[in-house]
């Protein structure tokens, strides 16, 4: 025998699953909504995908090579895929400066900061997303309106989303029209509009069982309670704002989100809970993205107390 | 009847290159080296000298203590060396070689040709239970499912716990192995007088056969040879790993819980593997010992993969020749089956009665990624069929927080790999967590040694 053996501990095989290729998954699970955006946003949705996306790639390998002196980070595609949901969560007539602003605050403060990929305890596009709302909030809140504005970058025509409609009572929700929430002709983020291209996109994740359904449904089923409770409009809130995008793939970030089921239906239905709290007690219209970063911060929290049961411990400990 | 346990679990590739192999007779080899130590528990004894003169299944070393095993000879011949052989892991063993010449090996063929049974059945039904035991004990037989537990310490229960099932695993989850399935094809009536006999030494009046559906064949089989007889069931099961482990065995089969930290005779059930059932077979009906099993000899380019049924004390690279030679390609050569066999560092070395299979592994599968960031993607958690939390506890060992990790039931860790195997980021967990299970366990024993 002459070849050297390699000696290890078991297992001596591997699942083919690599981080790369969780992140790609949830790439293509957002192709749907991207394709939406930019058949109802055009040109400036293009603008600010590219731009955010090139931002918080070039972000994290400045970052990683002149700074933290190792190698780039850019393989695993967790930047990019920061950088395209950043993008999502932004008007697609915003300024190129202010995407490069969020990008790097998304990037810089949201996950280098913390030691990269897998050590930050907030969402890094929404750390961008929010950063950006405080920051330049008249930027951040005159939304195009769809198809209109297709060749249109910055002298787009401007609306309110359906949720701004409502906090201002300057419209009912029965006058909205469902339809056009559901396929995405509203004013809004640009990857926010379509609740049908986001939820082919989880359909997707769940078949590709990148992600359980825990969270999304939590969220959802907890929105639609408290919302019948409360007597608002059922469908106009789970087919507007960012529910469906937050819901479906910023609040099931791996790296932000509880570890247990358990401790993911909890983050669910505090997210959902806090959402409409927002958006019906709240001086913002939209609630989403402070409910699953409040959330957030609550994670290592839950995973320290809610854990798995145990192989052969009982169900209650009376 | 739930047909798989709920918690955790991975579905690894089967790559059971073996699987319609029919059992390979391997040819008596001239010379064996018997290990002391092929059981978990204390070493055995040796009873012989050199010079000495021995027959095929004569006793060389004698159990020392309850938990321990008797060690005999596969082939008649006289006793060359008694010293230390270094075994496939790297450790020195103490060990005696025994060498045949030409009278002992045409002996020793004579016999296997006219191979006598020692008791008719009408025999073996007035054996009591303490006799079926005993025959167990002085046999040397021990559990063949890889962890080599002495058998008859399972059938010897504490005071007060009762089995009132008798589990018998054809499970095989471990991809690439096959030795069980080829057995279970070829010699199902001998298994299931096995089972009868270890029903009756356990003291139970109910068994169940429990085998995986991708050995449908077998399911079959035992389907046909059972129907009529109550007390033995089968009950085919979702392919599953681990499924062969004992605790989700008897969740799987029976949907009870063995309790943390307890044994499973604590849910009432006592599981034996079916190559033990056939040991015990053997053993009862003609007299044998343990010197002979099973070894699935497999891996991607082995050239004449197959179920070998092997002296135990050949050499393992003798093994290896008839199944072809290693392979050219051959990065890795695991004992046992990839999800928890151990990579040996020599094949110059003797079979022991634990080794299911030898799996020869190519260069390029050989090797882990690189270790990535945990991402919290909760996929060991997931797959963990003991609910525990292996990203928390490969950390708290990591940082050597031994008392954090005991109050996480780090010993609970079976081994299995399966968060090591789902990881995506490639992260050596059960590596840490092994390290703090052994860590924390030597705690435990001081601290109740001062009690």
């Amino acid at each position: 025998m002459a070849q050297l053996l390699t000696v290890s501990a078991s297992p001596h095989i591997h699942t083919k699953r690599t981080v790369a290729g969780c992140m790609r998954h949830v790439t293509i699970a957002l192709l749907p909504a991207a394709a939406c955006a930019l058949y109802f946003f055009g040109i400036g949705a293009l603008i600010v995908i590219a731009t955010s996306i090139a931002a918080c790639a070039a972000t994290e390998y400045i970052i990683n090579r002149w700074m933290l002196r190792r190698p780039s980070t850019l393989a695993d595609g967790s930047a990019i895929l920061t950088g395209l949901l950043l993008a999502f969560n932004l008007p697609s007539n915003l300024p190129v400066w202010a995407v490069i602003i969020g990008s790097v605050v998304a990037i810089g403060i949201g996950k280098m900061a913390f030691g990269g990929l897998g050590c930050n305890i907030w969402n890094p596009a929404l750390v961008g997303r929010v950063f950006l709302l405080i920051s330049f909030p008249v930027q951040m809140t005159s939304w195009p309106l769809p198809l209109v504005n297709r060749s249109e970058y910055f002298d787009a025509v401007t609306g309110a989303t359906t949720l701004g409609i409502l906090k201002l009572g300057e419209a009912d929700s029965a006058s909205i029209d469902i339809l056009a929430s559901a396929t995405g002709a509203i004013g809004g983020s640009l990857g926010e509009v379509s609740a049908i291209a986001l939820l082919i996109g989880f359909i997707y994740l769940l078949c590709m069982k990148v992600i359980t359904w825990h969270i999304p449904v939590s969220i959802l089923g907890t929105v639609a309670l408290f919302t019948l409770c409360i007597g608002g409009n059922l469908a106009v809130e789970l087919l507007s704002g960012g529910l469906m995008l937050g819901a479906c793939f910023m609040a099931t970030d791996y790296v932000t989100s509880p570890m247990s089921k358990k401790g993911m239906l909890i983050f669910g239905v505090m997210i959902g809970l806090i959402t409409v709290i927002i958006r019906r007690w709240g001086a913002y219209p939209e609630g989403v993205s402070f409910a699953i970063l409040l959330m957030n911060g609550f994670v290592p929290l839950i995973d320290r107390y809610i854990k798995p049961r145990k192989f052969g411990e009982r169900r209650s400990k009376s | 009847m739930s047909h798989t346990f709920h918690k955790g679990g991975v579905h690894p590739p089967e790559n059971k290159i073996t699987a319609s192999c029919h059992i390979i007779e391997v040819e008596l080899p001239r010379e064996v080296v018997v290990t002391f130590s092929q059981h978990i528990g204390a070493m055995a004894v040796c009873c012989r000298s050199k010079g000495e003169h021995v027959k095929r299944g004569d006793l060389i070393a004698k159990a020392s203590g309850f938990v321990s095993a008797n060690v005999h000879t596969p082939i008649s011949g006289t006793v060359t060396r008694l010293d230390k052989w270094k075994t496939a892991f790297g450790y020195a063993a103490d060990t005696v070689t025994i060498v045949a010449d030409d009278e002992d090996h045409a002996g020793d063929m004579a016999s296997i040709a006219g191979r006598e049974t020692l008791r008719t059945a009408k025999e073996v039904a007035s054996l009591s239970d303490k006799d079926i035991v005993e025959i167990i004990d002085n046999a040397g037989i021990v559990g063949l499912g890889g962890a080599a537990f002495p058998t008859k310490v399972k059938l010897s229960p504490p005071s007060g716990m009762n089995a009132d099932m008798l589990l018998i695993n054809g499970v095989e989850c471990e991809p690439y192995l096959t030795n069980d399935h080829a057995l279970m094809l070829a010699a199902p009536q001998k298994i299931l007088d096995g089972i009868k006999l270890l029903m009756k030494a356990a003291g139970t009046d109910r068994a169940v056969i429990g085998i995986e559906r991708n050995k449908d064949d077998a399911i079959k089989l035992f389907e046909k040879l059972t129907t009529g007889d109550p007390s033995i069931s089968v009950a085919a099961l979702d392919v599953k790993y681990p499924q062969g482990s004992e605790k989700q065995l008897i969740k799987a089969v029976t949907g009870r819980e063995v309790p943390s930290g307890a044994l499973p005779i604590a849910a009432g059930v006592i599981v034996h593997n079916v190559a033990t059932a056939y040991a015990v077979y053997e053993a009862v009906y003609l007299g044998k010992p343990l010197i002979e099993r099973i070894i699935t000899v497999t891996g991607p380019s082995v050239k004449r993969p197959g179920n070998y049924n092997v002296p135990i004390g050949m050499n393992i690279a003798d093994l290896v020749d008839i199944a072809g030679g290693v392979p050219a390609d051959t990065g890795k050569i695991i004992l046992g089956g990839p999800m928890m066999g151990r990579a040996v560092v020599s094949l110059d070395a003797p079979t022991i009665k634990g080794v299911s299979g030898i799996l020869m592994l190519p260069y390029d599968k050989s090797h882990r990624d690189a270790v990535q960031p945990c991402i919290r993607c909760a996929a060991c958690v997931d797959a963990c069929p003991m609910g525990l939390e292996p990203y928390r506890l490969a950390t708290l060992s990591r940082h050597k927080m031994w008392d954090e990790a005991e109050d996480d039931k780090i010993i609970n860790c079976i081994e299995c790999g399966c968060c090591s195997y789902s990881c995506p980021s490639s992260r050596p967990i059960l590596d840490y967590i092994r390290l703090g299970k052994t860590t924390v366990g030597s705690i435990i024993r001081d601290r109740q040694s001062k009690k």
